[in-house]
Formats: structure tokens, sequence, C-alpha cells
């Protein structure tokens, strides 16, 4: 009698559980979805007064009665920042996934990467107040000053007089807050390379760097891809540091020409403009309207990145089995 | 067949050619290893910088008075904001750890299907999504529907960057859980659900706390988002519903102003942030990754940690 009693409930409160998780996993989802529909449906008086322009102009005027809104310049900005930090952070982080994947003595792997691991446990605004305060005059004196004086206004890229809170500068720190994210994760794909890779090259006698070039590089070409991907997607999503660093300017002025002019990302307006607009205004909804690029970037480029990763590891666990 | 002669040929070329590919060898050897330099200096820079800088700045008052007014020769201090981030992290921790556990239950327990593996794949795109992003969300769903920056915004916001995070430890430590402890409970005829709650979720026990207390370290520092749901204030908290202060987000208030004591003081509130981020991560790591198998779960997130 009892055990069907239990029988009976155990259904009940089972269906009930399973419930309970099937919804807290399909809040994800919702969110997700309402992230889309909000930020759509918030900044849509941006899109109606501009149009596409709001994509491709410069203006930026928040004026009444003048208002005119182009984000072209900060989503350049965004790119150009993002850029930049890539190409100084990618190296880094490769060489040092390759470090402690295929070098490091057994008993440095811990403590490197534990270090590394601790420069992503930074909180983001703590490398703005460390830039504003001590990297900038490092930077100004030691990296921009030289350049400046070696190309002078000739070269448009290193034209103007280096002020220290320029695009150069949030680069430089937007690449030393991607290089923890990027090589872990290439450091783990680096180790998932089955050790049979490496023994064969080295039996044909290849030196340490040749069993890297040959043997774990092609092999794990499509999973550091990958993880260069997430590092972008990291790089563009990133808004202290460089709301601190990158000197602010608007309109068609933040368009990225020289490394050492101010610029403006697509973040960093909005952190820097959100409390001077008012509640309901065309303002307010350009901003938003901004939030809904980010968005929309930062979900395509981490959906091929998390695809490239998991085919990655989906290959592997393919290999060990077979 | 190789001849003799080939072979002394392949060993001339060997001979003339090895020597440049060990210099080539010793010189990536040399750069890999200057790469990790170039890493670990940012981190002792701002490390020593912190640490000097901030401890300058403490003191009791420090901890436990409001700012004082800008400008002005009353310096104060930083105690709305310590309150601020605490009431932050436990409103979140509120809202986040339930539904995240819950959520990591679905997906290892009953997530072996096509739906469990979209909300999976959502969810880790959930897990790098721009910050700035979700707190400009919140602020359309909730402060204009409100009418008021507030700490449940803030909460609400915090809660879904720490959501994905605790959902995927969960998933992953319930799946480090053995089948065989499962079919124990079933063999002695217990229900699904208190198999799950009573047996794995125990067996699991650390990995959750991991995913969780990394969850709070990577909240903690959030600023972007709360810019748009908290606003930041210089009092102590009177309500849920109104704007208060947080570390951050007075660290990023203090170094905008020009005076040297604003910038003596957002150094000592970045030692005390990084000081309890640091502590909850090394924590973690000498409490709860010892035990062997949970040290990959921070991998298996992407390196999400922030």
């Amino acid at each position: 009698m009892s055990i069907l009693n239990i029988k009976k409930s155990s259904g009940k409160t089972d269906k009930i559980f399973k419930i309970a998780a099937l919804a807290s996993a399909t809040y994800v989802l919702v969110i997700i979805a309402m992230i889309i529909v909000n930020l759509t449906s918030g900044s849509a008086s941006v899109w109606q007064k501009e149009g596409l322009n709001f994509l491709t102009g410069s203006d930026w005027n928040a004026v009444e009665g003048r208002e005119s809104y182009g984000a072209a310049p900060y989503i350049m900005g965004t790119f150009v920042t993002a850029g930049i930090a890539m190409a100084i952070g990618l190296p880094i982080s490769f060489g040092i996934a390759m470090f402690l994947s295929e070098l490091a003595p057994k008993i440095l792997r811990t403590p490197i990467s534990f270090l590394v691991e601790l420069l992503a446990a930074v909180p983001s605004v703590i490398y703005g107040l460390w830039g504003l305060f001590v990297f900038r005059d490092y930077i100004q004196s030691w990296i921009e000053m030289p350049l400046h004086n070696l190309f002078g206004d000739n070269v448009i890229i290193f034209s103007g007089t280096p002020f220290g809170l320029d695009i150069l500068t949030a680069s430089i720190v937007l690449a030393i807050m991607i290089i923890p994210t990027v090589s872990s994760i290439s450091r783990e794909i680096m180790l998932a390379v089955p050790n049979s890779q490496r023994e064969a090259a080295y039996m044909l006698g290849a030196t340490k760097w040749e069993v890297f070039r040959m043997a774990v590089l092609p092999y794990s070409k499509s999973g550091l891809i990958g993880a260069t991907i997430l590092g972008l997607g990291r790089a563009i999503g990133e808004t202290m540091a460089v709301t601190m660093l990158i000197g602010n300017s608007t309109g068609s002025a933040a368009f990225p020409q020289s490394l050492f002019q101010p610029g403006q990302t697509m973040a960093s307006i909005m952190a820097n403009e959100f409390a001077e607009a008012s509640q309901g205004g065309l303002h307010l909804a350009a901003l938003i309207g901004i939030g809904l690029i980010l968005f929309l970037v930062a979900f395509g480029i981490n959906i091929v990145a998390h695809l490239l990763v998991a085919r990655m590891v989906k290959s592997h666990e393919g290999a060990v089995l077979a | 067949m190789i001849t003799i002669e080939q072979r002394a040929e392949f060993r001339k070329h060997f001979r003339y050619n090895i020597g440049r590919r060990l210099i080539v060898d010793k010189i990536i050897k040399i750069t890999v290893l200057g790469c990790v330099a170039l890493a670990v200096v940012p981190l002792a820079s701002i490390m020593y910088e912190v640490f000097t800088n901030g401890v300058a700045a403490l003191s009791v008052d420090f901890l436990t008075q409001v700012p004082g007014a800008v400008g002005s020769d009353e310096i104060g201090g930083i105690g709305p904001a310590i309150q601020g981030t605490l009431a932050l992290i436990g409103l979140s921790c509120l809202i986040g750890v339930p539904i995240g556990i819950l959520g990591g239950i679905f997906l290892s327990e009953y997530g072996n299907n096509k739906y469990g593996r979209t909300v999976r794949f959502f969810n880790d795109v959930l897990a790098e999504f721009p910050t700035i992003v979700i707190g400009v969300f919140t602020f359309v769903i909730i402060v204009i529907t409100i009418g008021s920056f507030s700490v449940w915004a803030g909460s609400f916001a915090l809660s879904i960057i720490m959501l994905p995070i605790i959902m995927r430890t969960t998933e992953e430590s319930l799946k480090l859980v053995p089948v065989t402890y499962r079919e124990a409970g079933y063999a002695l005829g217990i229900k699904r659900s208190v198999v799950v709650t009573r047996i794995v979720l125990t067996a699991a026990k650390s990995g959750l706390v991991t995913g969780i207390m990394l969850a709070v370290a990577r909240i903690s520092g959030e600023t972007a988002p709360l810019i748009f749901t908290i606003l930041g204030s210089s009092q102590f908290m009177t309500g849920l519903d109104g704007p208060i202060d947080a570390l951050p987000l007075r660290i990023w208030r203090l170094s905008s102003l020009p005076y040297d004591s604003a910038q003596t003081q957002g150094w000592g509130a970045a030692f005390i942030l990084i000081m309890m981020i640091f502590a909850i991560n090394i924590g973690v790591r000498y409490v709860f990754l010892r035990k062997r198998g949970t040290s990959m779960l921070k991998f298996k997130m992407f390196g999400g940690v922030r």
C-alpha cells in the first residue's frame, strides 16, 4: 500500500521538479529574446528619424532642436581599438599558451597560469584607474613621443601631439585585458592535441619550435581561431577601461585617424553620455540604439566563436574514441 | 631504396642546417619567455600601485563614512559603496543562484537532447555578452517601467551576468558525479527529484560553491551595468527601491575628479575591491579546486571568469 503511495506522489514531485528545472533553463533564452525586443523598441524612435543614416552618419548633436545622431565614428572606433588590441594581444597570448603547453617545466606551469588568470580577475575599472594614473605617463613618454618625433605629422596615424589619453593607450590596455582570456583557452586547446602527434614529429628530428609549427599548430588551428574570436568579442564589449582612457571625443572628430587622437567606442559613448540623456528623449533612444548595434555585433561574434570552439572539442572527443 | 651515397648526402645536409634550426628554436623560446614576462609586468605594476597607494588611504573613517562634498576639505569615506556592493551581491545571489543551479540541473540531468544543446549554446553566448548591453536592457525593462534607479534593477542586471557562470559550473560538476550514485538511488526506489537534490547535489557540492564564488567575484567588479541601474549615490541605502553606491562605480567617479584626495580615495577603494576579488579567487582555488577533476571546471567555461 505504502509503496503504491510513493509511486503516485513521486510522479507528481518529479514532474514539478523537472518543470522548475526546464523553466530555469528556458529563462536564459527568454532573457536573450527580451534583450533583442527591448533594445529594438527602446531605440525605435531614433531608427525612425535617422533611418540607415544612424549607421553611416557621423554627426552627433544632442542639442534640442538640432538633434542629429550618426554612430559611424563609434562603430569604427570600436573596431579600430579592438583590432589594434588583437594585433598586440594575440601574439603575446599565443606565446604564453605555447610556453605553458610546450615549454614550461611542470613546476612553473601552475604558478604562471595562476598569475595569468589573476590578470583576468582584475576588474576592468581598476585597469582604467591604473591606465589613467600610472600607465598613461609611461606610454606617453616612452612610446608615443618617440614615435611622434620619428614620424612627425607626415604619417597620418602618428600625427597630432600625444596626450596619453587616446586610441593607442586604450588599445594597449585592452590588449592586456584580453591576454588572459585568449591565452587560457589557447593553452587548453594546445594541451588537447594528442601527444602522439608531437612524438611523431620529435621522431623525425624536429626541434621544439618545429614540433609546435608542424604538429601542434595545424591540429589546433580552428580552436585557436575560436579563441581569437572570443577575445575579439570581449575586446568589443569592454567598457570601463576604454571609457577612462580613450579621451572621449564625439561626432566626426571621433572618427579614428591618428593613433594619438582621442576617440570613442560604442560602449564608451553609452557610459559617458547616459547621465546627460533625458528619459524618453531621442538622445536616450540613440544610446539604446548603439546598445542594439553593439549587442548584434557581439552576438554574431560569439556565435561564430562558440561554433568553432565546439567543433574543435567535438573532433577531439572523436579522436580520443577512435 | 636509399643508397649509401644518398644517405651520406642527407647527413651532410642535416649537419649543414641543424645549426640554423637550433638557433631559430632558441630565438623562439626566448621570444615566448618574453611574452610571459610581458603579461606578468602589468599585473605586478597594478598590484604594486594598488597596494602602495591604497594602503595609504585606509582608515576607519574611510571605511565607514559617507563621501564628503566634492572639493571640500572633508574627504569622507566610501561606506555607502561598500554597503551597496554587499547588498548587490546578496540580492543578485538571491535571484541568480536558484535559477542558475536549477538550470544547471536541467542541462545535466534532462538536457541530453536538442533543446538542452540549444540552451547550453546560448548560455555560453550569454556568458560573453558585453555587460553594458545587459545594463541598458535592465534600464529599459525595469528602470523606465518603475521610474527610478533601484537596488532591484542593479541586482537583476548582475544576476543575468552571474547566471551563465553558475549554470555552466553546476552542469559540469553534476556531470562529474558517477552514474552509479544515481543508479544506487533509483535502486532504493527514491524519486528522481530526491536523487538529484539529495545525492547528486551533495556529491557535487564543492563544484557548486566554486561556481557561485567565481560568479560573485566576477559581478563584484562589474561597473558598466551599474551605471544604468543604480546610478550611484553618496548616502547610505534607505531602501531597495532607491539609487545606491557601489565600489566599482565609486572608483570610476573618484577617478574623474581632479583632486589629489579623490585620487587617493580611488586607490583605496580599488584596494578593497581587489582584495575582495583576489581573496575569493585564491580561496576557491585552494579550498575547492584542490580536488582532482574540479580544476577542469574553469576551463570548460572558456576562461569566462573575470
